[in-house]
């Protein structure tokens, strides 16, 4: 009794070293000194939870039975780990950027976010692990009872249901209490990585040490160990084939989907570096786990008793030679190996729990959504703790009614085989956009019946679950449906027979029906983002932002945190960046920082994806944008709102800017307008005032003179009235004042009095006219005198300007599409092109003022025109000047 | 790579880069065959391959699959070949 008295103080001093050892890394981590803490080697030493108490007793037991075949279970892993560059580098680039939590979650990620997904997963894992979790406390009540034995001691075999339920206690207590201590956004758990990798350090050295002392100090050297070993039972290849092979595949397979494993291998990485060293440092940690494997187990079957059994060899050995501190180091190795994994397992597994199928219950079940506040994380919390409590008592459980007897002892496999049915759905999920939901599902569907029905119910022996009339005659009696045999062929081994249909079957049924679907969108963008991580992905939290966002950020936080948390919070990060005020610079620091603040109220992963609609730098999933989209559409009406606003702003500020440079337009001409008709008005008065002046002043002027000079004053006179009239006319016109007098008339009429006004006071043989005036038989319905007004102005323009030996006016009349064409087109010299563009402008005069006009005519005429609804417009090409004068559809009542 | 050396030479060494890389890729497939050499073994009580053979050569496969992948991850390192490239 007395070495068992001491065998518990030493586990309990060691379990006190683990807790003091957690404790510090956590606390280390917390001032910031963490750095240590993750080194590549310590990233290695933490892989080797996959080195479990299976391995620790169960390897030595496994050659003993079956001679090297135990090697295929640290070969799969180290191809695994060698092949890095394939898979390992992705799968854990996918995990940091998606910031994925357990390989449910990256599962359920990756086909849609599916929460159904994940929670098959979930209780697939949970099923494949439990097994697991009670072969490690077999293995410690086992080696318990191998002391208790020892000290002879009659009451210990009856404890040992105690002592399993006193270790998974215990277990789930130092899970508890690292692995839930906080809700970190990356779901690394300082104290727990360093406590395993401790533990890692502690099985090595127990195992080697006791492999040492088996080879040279009880056999006596490597030679004699060799020749030891061919001598013994196991001293020749035995070993089938298939069996090789398959098993280093299901190894592989697990090693890259047990939960336990992911959750260090991916969740826990924080550096992908670390990969590079873990690429041959895990591989050579391995080859020299199994190196005395099989020394051990050859040594035990030669000196032990016959019946002894050689999973406990590790332990019985020492003893039996009297060893009893190596054997007690030994305890402490196998103690380790138990204890690291069950404490990471249930990690794992309570993560998945607690995230994929408590947190949507209880969401549910408060009816509240993503942006409820305060309460979430305790909530998160406390799920997680009654996980692990709930997973470790499901495995104590399992090892108590499955009676920790020898159908234990092939559970390692077994869970294995199960676990690996997730190894089509996570490649095909990581390597092929075109794998969907409902591919992943069937796959999974598919090989876990397969599995359950070929391996796991046989598994349990005879009639113990699988009735033997089922084994032997298939199930409803149908032969092709036998689990060792299905579709009738048989002589496979019963593993080798699981692993190829489940594995098969499931990866066959994935691609199916993968290929027959049609992925959701969040499918397909979630499987662009993982097929393609290396395009998508630079550094995880990469944050970018400007400081106009920083107010956006301050309004979202105090909606969150409150409102004076948020402002301290900015205040403080304003201050350390050393700017004034409450809006600091949104530095990735700082995005980091608020996130972390945020996570605590809203979740992680809804603290990312507000994060990420604010600045829109990292990548920000459509389910984490779902959750928040309430929040989301108000803001982004809101802004929508202010938007138009602004937009609307905007535009009425360019309408006010058209405006002001019109005015200013208008302004310019009309000063340019005043200063000409000044200069117009100026003339003809200073000719009257000289002329004036004379008649006044002079004495001696002659009858002739002073008439003449009278007339010259009377001309200008009426010239100035004429201007003025014009101007008048001008005016209204253009202001649209004018009055139309609406009236019936020939065209030709018009015309014969227009031409009769314009060549008043010239000879007749001045300006020849030709006229058409069979065309001229038109009626009209306008404004005859006002349409008078313009012909008189264009003929007496011909007749002032027309420069011809002989001038000619040609008059002609067309009617085209109900419009009436008036040209007057003369022979003279024309009007150039350059003036051509300024002759219906004001007080546009071209060439010699020969005949002193205003320059007023041209535009009257075109006002009036504009008035009647016509134009009038020059008319290129003629050979002379010519006008035309267009007059609409309604002028003319009827053509004749 | 941050270092300023000649163009030729980063050339140089982003070639030896990516051939280093497809040799780290078709490491795991070298392991793979040479753990698959014990299938062509006679196996059976009285098999001609004694277990120590059989030991020597798988541990020493180990070794040496140990061995290259440390000294690739250490060329790995030094090129300076980035884990963050993008090719996969």
């Amino acid at each position: 009794m007395a070495t068992m008295n001491i065998l518990v103080a030493v586990c309990l001093v060691y379990v006190t070293f683990l807790f003091a050892v957690a404790f510090g890394a956590e606390r280390a981590a917390r001032q910031g000194q963490g750095g240590w803490l993750r080194s590549p080697l310590v990233y290695t030493l933490s892989l080797s939870i996959y080195c479990t108490a299976w391995t620790f007793y169960g390897a030595v037991g496994y050659a003993a039975r079956s001679g090297m075949e135990y090697l295929t279970i640290y070969i799969g892993p180290t191809l695994v780990m060698i092949g890095w560059w394939w898979c390992l580098r992705k799968l854990v680039r996918i995990g940091r950027t998606q910031r994925v939590t357990s390989i449910a979650d990256l599962i359920s990620s990756r086909y849609g976010k599916s929460n159904l997904l994940a929670i098959g997963v979930t209780v697939l894992a949970v099923i494949g692990t439990t097994p697991y979790i009670a072969l490690q406390l077999q293995s410690v009540t086992l080696s318990f009872s191998v002391f208790a034995d020892a000290s002879e001691s009659n009451g210990a075999l009856a404890d040992m249901d105690s002592t399993a339920l006193l270790v998974a206690m215990g277990l789930a207590l130092f899970t508890i209490l690292f692995g839930t201590r906080n809700l970190d956004v990356n779901e690394r758990h300082h104290g727990v990585v360093i406590a395993i990798a401790v533990e890692a350090i502690v099985k090595l050295f127990a195992l080697l040490c006791v492999g040492a002392f088996v080879v040279w100090g009880v056999v006596g050297g490597v030679g004699e160990m060799m020749a030891r070993i061919d001598a013994s039972e196991i001293g020749h290849w035995q070993m089938r084939g298939d069996r090789w092979a398959s098993l280093i595949f299901l190894s592989a397979a697990a090693f890259l989907c047990l939960p336990r494993m992911f959750q260090v291998m991916v969740v826990e990485n924080d550096d992908e570096g670390h990969l590079r060293t873990a690429s041959w440092a895990f591989p050579a940690y391995l080859m020299v786990m199994s190196l005395f494997v099989v020394p051990i187990a050859v040594t035990g079957l030669d000196l032990l008793p016959e019946g002894s059994n050689p999973d406990l060899f590790v332990l019985t050995l020492p003893l039996a030679m009297g060893k009893e501190g190596l054997a007690m180091l030994s305890f402490i190795g196998g103690f380790s190996s138990a204890t690291s994994m069950v404490i990471v397992a249930a990690l794992a597994l309570s993560t998945m729990v607690s995230n994929h199928i408590v947190m949507p219950i209880w969401l549910s079940l408060t009816g509240s959504g993503a942006m409820v506040s305060g309460d979430v994380r305790n909530v998160v919390i406390m799920a997680r703790r009654f996980s692990i409590a709930g997973v470790v008592v499901l495995g104590y459980l399992y090892f108590r009614f499955s009676g920790g007897g020898a159908a234990l002892a092939s559970i390692g496999l077994v869970s294995f085989a199960g676990v690996a049915q997730f190894l089509p759905v996570l490649l095909g999920g990581v390597f092929w956009r075109g794998a969907t939901r409902v591919g992943a599902f069937t796959g999974l569907s598919v090989g876990f019946v397969v599995w359950v029905y070929c391996l796991l119910l046989p598994s349990f022996g005879p009639d113990v679950l699988m009735p033997t009339q089922i084994m032997q005659e298939g199930l409803f009696g149908w032969s092709w449906l036998r689990p060792q045999a299905l579709f009738g062929i048989e002589g496979i081994d019963p593993m080798v027979h699981a692993i190829l249909w489940s594995i098969s079957l499931n990866g066959l049924s994935f691609v199916l029906a993968s290929m027959l679907g049609f992925p959701t969108p969040l499918e397909r963008l979630q499987g662009a983002q993982f097929v393609n991580v290396y395009e998508h992905s630079s550094t995880p939290q990469s944050w970018s932002g400007n400081a106009a966002q920083s107010e956006d950020l301050m309004i979202m936080s105090q909606r969150i945190l409150g409102a004076r948390e948020a402002q301290a919070l900015f205040e403080s990060e304003a201050r350390r960046q050393g700017v004034s005020g409450y809006l600091p610079d949104t530095t990735p620091d700082f995005l980091q920082a608020l996130e972390r603040a945020l996570s605590g109220s809203v979740g992680t992963a809804t603290a990312h994806a507000m994060i990420g609609q604010i600045v829109g730098g990292a990548s920000v999933s459509v389910e984490d944008l779902l959750a928040v989209a309430d929040e989301t559409a108000q803001m982004m009406e809101y802004s929508n709102r202010l938007e138009a606003k602004s937009e609307e702003q905007a535009r009425t500020a360019r309408q006010l800017r058209q405006a002001n440079e019109k005015l200013q337009q208008i302004s310019v001409q009309k000063d340019a307008f005043l200063s000409q008709v000044s200069h117009e008005l100026r003339t003809p008065m200073t000719s009257i005032r000289a002329f004036s002046e004379i008649l006044r002043d002079s004495e001696k002027l002659s009858e002739t003179e002073q008439v003449k000079y009278a007339s010259i004053i009377h001309d200008e006179a009426l010239r100035l009235t004429r201007l003025l009239d014009d101007l008048l006319d001008l005016s209204v016109l253009e202001n649209g004042q004018v009055n139309l007098n609406i009236q019936q008339g020939q065209l030709s009429r018009v015309l014969d009095h227009a031409i009769a006004s314009a060549l008043t006071g010239s000879g007749q043989e001045g300006l020849k006219i030709s006229r058409d005036t069979a065309q001229e038989t038109v009626l009209l319905s306008t404004d005859l005198d006002r349409l008078s007004q313009v012909f008189i102005n264009l003929i007496s323009n011909a007749r002032k300007y027309c420069d011809a030996e002989v001038p000619e006016l040609v008059l002609r009349v067309t009617h085209r599409d109900d419009t009436i064409l008036i040209d007057f087109i003369d022979n003279g010299s024309g009007i150039s092109k350059n003036d051509q563009a300024v002759i219906f402008e004001k007080f546009a005069r071209v060439g010699a003022m020969r005949a002193g006009g205003a320059g007023l005519g041209l535009a009257i005429c075109r006002e009036i025109m504009a008035r009647l609804g016509g134009s009038v417009s020059y008319l290129p090409g003629q050979g002379g000047a010519a006008f035309r004068v267009i007059l609409p559809a309604s002028s003319a009542m009827a053509a004749q | 790579m941050s270092e300023g050396r000649s163009p030729l030479f980063l050339e140089r060494q982003g070639y030896r880069g990516r051939r280093l890389v497809d040799f780290l890729r078709i490491l795991p497939l070298i392991g793979g065959l040479l753990w698959a050499v014990p299938l062509l073994w006679p196996s059976g009580p009285d098999s001609s391959v004694t277990t120590s053979e059989a030991i020597i050569y798988i541990f020493g496969v180990w070794f040496f699959m140990v061995l290259v992948s440390a000294v690739v991850s250490l060329f790995l390192r030094r090129s300076g070949l980035d884990l963050e490239r993008k090719d996969g």
